[in-house]
Formats: C-alpha cells, sequence, structure tokens
C-alpha cells in the first residue's frame, strides 16, 4: 500500500540484520501447480485418516453422502464438512484425536467459552512440523543460527512458549526461555545476553521498550528482529515498536487448534502473512452463508490441516476475518498471503494473549449469585499493557449500607473473574440499570484499545 | 429503639447525588440527617427522613439500590469529652462502630447517629451509662 512512504520513513535510520533468507525454499517458493499436487496429495490422506480414525468426522461426513473417494484433490476441499471450536468442546478431552493415545507426546490447551479448555495433542512428528514452520517464520524475521533470541511467551499449556521455542531451536538460534512475568529480568538479560531477537505479544514487546527507555538500556541492547504475535495489532503499532527499538518487527499468526504459533508470518515486505499452505490449507468462506469468497474479498478464515497426526482438523472456522492472496510476494515466496485480521466473527476477546469471551464472565457471575448478568467490559490498553474492567450493577440483594462489605463484593468478584478467565479484572461497582440495555444483542464489551 | 436510615448506593459520578435528591423532593420526603461516605468509584448516601419507607419505595421505582438499615441516635450534651465518653463505653464492650455521623436535634443538645457491629449491645451499654437516644417521633420521623 504506502511502501513508498514507508521506505522513505526509515531512511538514514540504521537497523540492523540480514534479510532474504528462505528457511525451506524448496516448499516456501514452490510453483502453484506443484504445490496444489502435493496438497492434493495430502488432503486425500488426511480425509481417508480422519474418516476411519476419527468416530467424529466419519459420521459428519456420512451425515452429507460423502465418503473419502469423493475427495480427490484440493478443488473438493468444499465438499467437507466444517469445523468449530464448539466440536472440539463436545469431543473433551481427546475425542477427535486420530491417533491411538501413546502416538502423544505433548498436550496443549487453550480456554473456552464454558470454562473448559480446548485440548489439543501433538504426535512426535506433528511437534517437527511445528518447529519448521516456527523456523520458517523466524528466518522470515531475519533470525538465524548466530542470534540469541529470548522467548518471552508464556511457557506452559498455552502454545506460545513452547512453541516458539522449539523452533528458535530447531533453527539453531540460542533460546534464552523466559516466558512471562518479570520485565526487568528480561531487560537486564537483553542487555548483557546481547540479545538480538525476540519472540512475545506486540504490547509487552512495547512495554519492554518503555521500560528500557525508563532505565536508559535502550541503546546497550542489540536486538534486531522481534516476532510478535497472539493478539491483534496493527500496521501503526509495528511501526512505533521497530522505531523506539530500532528493529525489524514481524506478525506472526497461529492457533492451538491447527497447530499454535507458527501458521502464518509476514516477510520484509508486511505486504500480509505467508500462510505455509503445505502444512494448512487456507480458505475464506462468507461467515453467514459459508460459501468460498474470492481471493481479495473479507471473510471467515478457514484452515483445514494437512499433515497433522494427532488432531487433523476439516474445515476449522478460526473465527478470523481476512482476505487472501495468490500473487507471488516480492520476497519470492508463492505462499499466499493473509492480509492483517480485520476483526472476529464472534465476540472472543484477545487480552493480553490471552483468549476471553463474554460469556465466561457471564456465566461467572451468575454463579456467583447475587449479581445480575447485566455487566459491561472495557477493555483497555494502558502503559502498552492490556486492562479489563468489569462494571458490574449492584442490585438491592448485594446493596450493604457499609462501605466495608461493597469492597468485599469488589474483591469477591474481582476473584470470581480472575478464577474463570485467568486475567486480572478490575471490578467497577455501577448503579442498577447504568448499564445500557441494548434492544438486540446485548453490548458486553467496549474496547477500547486504539491499535494504532 | 432504633431508626430507620435509608442508605442509597451511588456511583461516584457528577448528578447522581442530585436526582436522588429529586426523587425524594418529588416524594414529599424530608430529610433530616445525611452522610455521605464516598470512595473512588462508588458512594453511599445515608439519611434520616421523615418518611423512610416511602422514599424507599420511591427510589426503587426510579432504578436505585438502597435500603433500610436500624441505627442508633444518641442525645450528647454539648460539652468537651463527651463524645470520647460514649464511644469509651462502647469500645469497652467490644462493639464496633461501622460509622457515625451528627444529627441536628436542635435545641443545645448535639445528637450522633451510629451504625455499630452489635446494635443491640450498643444500646444496653449506652443506657447503662446513662446516656439518652433519641426517639423517632423527637426528630418527626414517622413509621407509614
Amino acid at each position: 500500500m504506502d511502501m513508498k512512504a514507508d521506505g522513505k520513513a526509515r531512511k538514514g535510520k540504521k537497523r540492523k540484520g540480514q534479510r532474504n533468507m528462505i528457511w525451506n525454499e524448496t516448499k516456501e517458493c514452490m510453483s502453484r501447480d506443484e504445490k496444489r499436487v502435493l496438497q492434493s496429495a495430502r488432503l486425500v490422506k488426511t480425509v481417508d485418516r480422519v474418516y476411519h480414525n476419527v468416530p467424529f468426522y466419519r459420521k459428519r461426513m456420512q451425515s452429507i453422502g460423502i465418503e473419502p473417494g469423493d475427495i480427490r484433490g484440493i478443488e473438493d476441499l468444499s465438499k467437507l464438512p466444517f469445523t468449530t471450536k464448539a466440536d472440539l468442546r463436545d469431543n473433551y478431552p481427546f475425542g477427535l484425536f486420530a491417533v491411538p493415545q501413546s502416538e502423544i507426546v505433548r498436550i496443549h490447551a487453550s480456554s473456552g467459552t464454558t470454562g473448559k479448555a480446548t485440548v489439543v495433542g501433538y504426535t512426535r512428528r506433528d511437534l517437527e512440523i511445528w518447529s519448521e514452520c516456527v523456523a520458517r517464520a523466524l528466518t522470515m524475521a531475519g533470525v538465524t543460527r548466530e542470534d540469541i533470541i529470548q522467548v518471552a511467551y508464556g511457557y506452559g499449556l498455552f502454545t506460545g512458549g513452547l512453541g516458539a521455542h522449539g523452533g528458535a531451536e530447531k533453527l539453531g538460534a540460542t533460546v534464552v526461555p523466559m516466558s512471562t512475568g518479570n520485565t526487568k529480568k528480561l531487560t537486564t538479560m537483553m542487555v548483557d545476553f546481547g540479545v538480538t531477537a525476540i519472540a512475545c505479544t506486540p504490547s509487552y514487546l512495547l512495554h519492554i521498550a518503555e521500560t528500557l527507555e525508563e532505565n536508559g538500556e535502550i541503546d546497550k541492547i542489540r536486538l534486531k528482529a522481534a516476532v510478535c504475535g497472539a493478539e491483534p495489532w496493527t500496521e501503526n503499532m509495528r511501526r512505533q515498536i521497530e522505531d523506539r527499538l530500532h528493529i525489524h518487527a514481524h506478525d506472526i499468526y497461529g492457533l492451538s487448534e491447527v497447530m499454535g504459533p507458527g501458521v502464518a508470518c509476514d516477510c520484509e515486505f508486511h505486504q500480509g502473512l505467508h500462510v505455509y499452505d503445505d502444512h494448512f490449507l487456507p480458505e475464506v468462506i462468507h461467515p453467514d452463508t459459508l460459501e468460498p469468497l474470492e481471493d481479495g474479498e473479507t471473510g471467515e478464515l478457514v484452515f483445514t490441516t494437512i499433515t497433522k497426526e494427532g488432531l487433523p482438523l476439516l474445515r476449522y472456522r478460526t473465527r478470523d476475518l481476512t482476505s487472501i492472496t495468490y500473487e507471488t510476494c516480492q520476497c519470492g515466496r508463492t505462499l499466499p498471503r493473509i492480509s492483517r485480521f480485520k476483526g472476529r466473527s464472534d465476540d472472543m476477546l484477545i487480552i493480553r494473549g490471552v483468549n476471553v469471551f463474554p460469556s465466561q464472565i457471564e456465566s461467572a457471575l451468575l454463579e456467583m449469585g447475587g449479581t445480575t448478568p447485566h455487566y459491561m467490559m472495557i477493555v483497555d490498553r494502558v502503559n502498552n499493557l492490556d486492562t479489563l474492567e468489569v462494571q458490574v450493577e449492584v442490585e438491592e440483594s448485594v446493596f450493604s449500607d457499609e462501605i466495608r462489605e461493597l469492597e468485599r463484593l469488589t474483591k469477591k468478584i474481582a476473584h470470581v473473574l480472575q478464577q474463570a478467565i485467568g486475567l486480572a479484572v478490575k471490578v467497577k461497582l455501577v448503579e442498577p440499570k447504568s448499564i445500557e440495555r441494548s434492544m438486540g444483542k446485548a453490548v458486553h464489551v467496549i474496547d477500547k484499545r486504539k491499535l494504532v | 429503639m432504633y431508626m430507620k436510615q435509608l442508605s442509597v448506593f451511588m456511583e461516584n459520578r457528577e448528578g447522581r447525588l442530585e436526582e436522588v435528591l429529586e426523587v425524594l423532593k418529588n416524594n414529599k420526603v424530608n430529610i433530616v440527617s445525611l452522610s455521605l461516605a464516598d470512595t473512588n468509584e462508588f458512594g453511599i448516601l445515608r439519611m434520616l427522613v421523615n418518611r423512610p419507607q416511602a422514599a424507599y419505595n420511591a427510589l426503587k421505582k426510579n432504578g436505585f439500590s438502597s435500603k433500610l438499615t436500624d441505627v442508633l441516635a444518641v442525645k450528647l450534651s454539648h460539652r468537651v469529652g463527651m463524645l470520647q465518653e460514649l464511644l469509651e463505653a462502647v469500645c469497652a464492650e467490644h462493639i464496633n462502630i461501622e460509622y457515625m455521623y451528627a444529627l441536628s436535634t436542635g435545641g443545645d443538645d448535639a445528637s450522633m447517629v451510629l451504625k455499630t457491629s452489635d446494635l443491640e449491645k450498643a444500646e444496653r451499654a449506652l443506657r447503662n451509662k446513662g446516656v439518652e437516644i433519641v426517639t423517632p417521633e423527637e426528630i418527626g420521623l414517622d413509621f407509614d
């Protein structure tokens, strides 16, 4: 779009790092025709496998009258049934796994709408492919085996930490597994170790930049690249990160259901995120009619995994809104590119990298008793960290004439909500009826985060 | 003999107090005494009014969370140390005072409204000390 302006703004600024590396040229620069042959073979195999190994898919395919033999190549992709997050939840925990549990070597989980987690499982080969994809993304960002990279995503059930970690090791970089939570230690080590790359959420990276500025350490770092993801951000935020830290920042995308971080990433031209479509077939569909859309049209992103063993998914609806292009990128990659996300087709919020559904707040409040389902979530970004305030109406039944009791109530609600969503919540008591009642679908979220 | 105190939940933002008072005015409720407790985000307006039940109903109708609570009103003579002596008696019984505020009863006496952790015990302790308890009639409160 505005490459010129971008180029001009950067002129004169020294940025460290070598560009234009490609980790797997064979796959990333493959001709579209060759790619179709590869994808078709992999799709056919995947469909056959899920039909025979996953009762859920067998039933669903039978119910719409298709058999594995009906899928001969990717041109038949749209005949396949969709998979949704609800399907994963209904088959909690291991119901959709396509291999015996003994083949599963790793479990990850993400927060779900009903308090139950969405569980994903990986075979040894799945983990290898995951590392491969992350290695491609890191290479796109200019990271090499010479680099020292801090992984500052959370380690644990969340796919961010271990996912980025595996890819960085595959690449041969020196990995510093920081995880999250201790910014002081992170910046100290960044300076002392001469860290050259970082993987974390974009808002956390801005917070790190501020900390470095405050401590007068900004000129002591050797950072040259960042791979940021797990939450929505904008082109402007990327420039802000790049200008403050004098680095290249790249957008990495992924979701645990499909794999984790490393499903797609943008190259040095930042003209959309390259999808590793030799492993994940992307489609963009109309969220209501579910019909596939033309290239360039905005709709819901759908993925079919074609190499996964543990948890293969057919046409998984991500709820992320984007558009896709198959034009070859200036970087030389023939991988399709998805545009920066334009929102979501459901009401999920991503706050500090954590998936939050308003319904989680609602059910937690209702379970607690004494409060109404009338609440408002106010999401904001203060000092580059996401904040969540939940306004709760004080009904007569919980109102007390003593401040002490109302403060106790505030704390109790905050505790219950934190347990439900895994994030610190600021609770504000408001008067009954002060939260606007909507005529149609209730409005429960005000997102004040300015992604600029 | 307890007083019926009316307390109202309010957000700490402009116009809220005025709106409560408007409801009371329109319903011909007279405020005998009031105290406003505020925190950063919300406040509690506590009042003794001439018609507590009518005031409560009117506020409820207008969407406010309010509540009628028993409180104790005690008479004090206007002299140095009087309040301290009164509290000494309460403290001796290990009773906690949640809040208190002044009540105008006219004449030379001063009065205090008290909410304690144990109202009954507080009243007994104060009566034993010879403290006079204000009755609702004295300050023109009716039980409607």
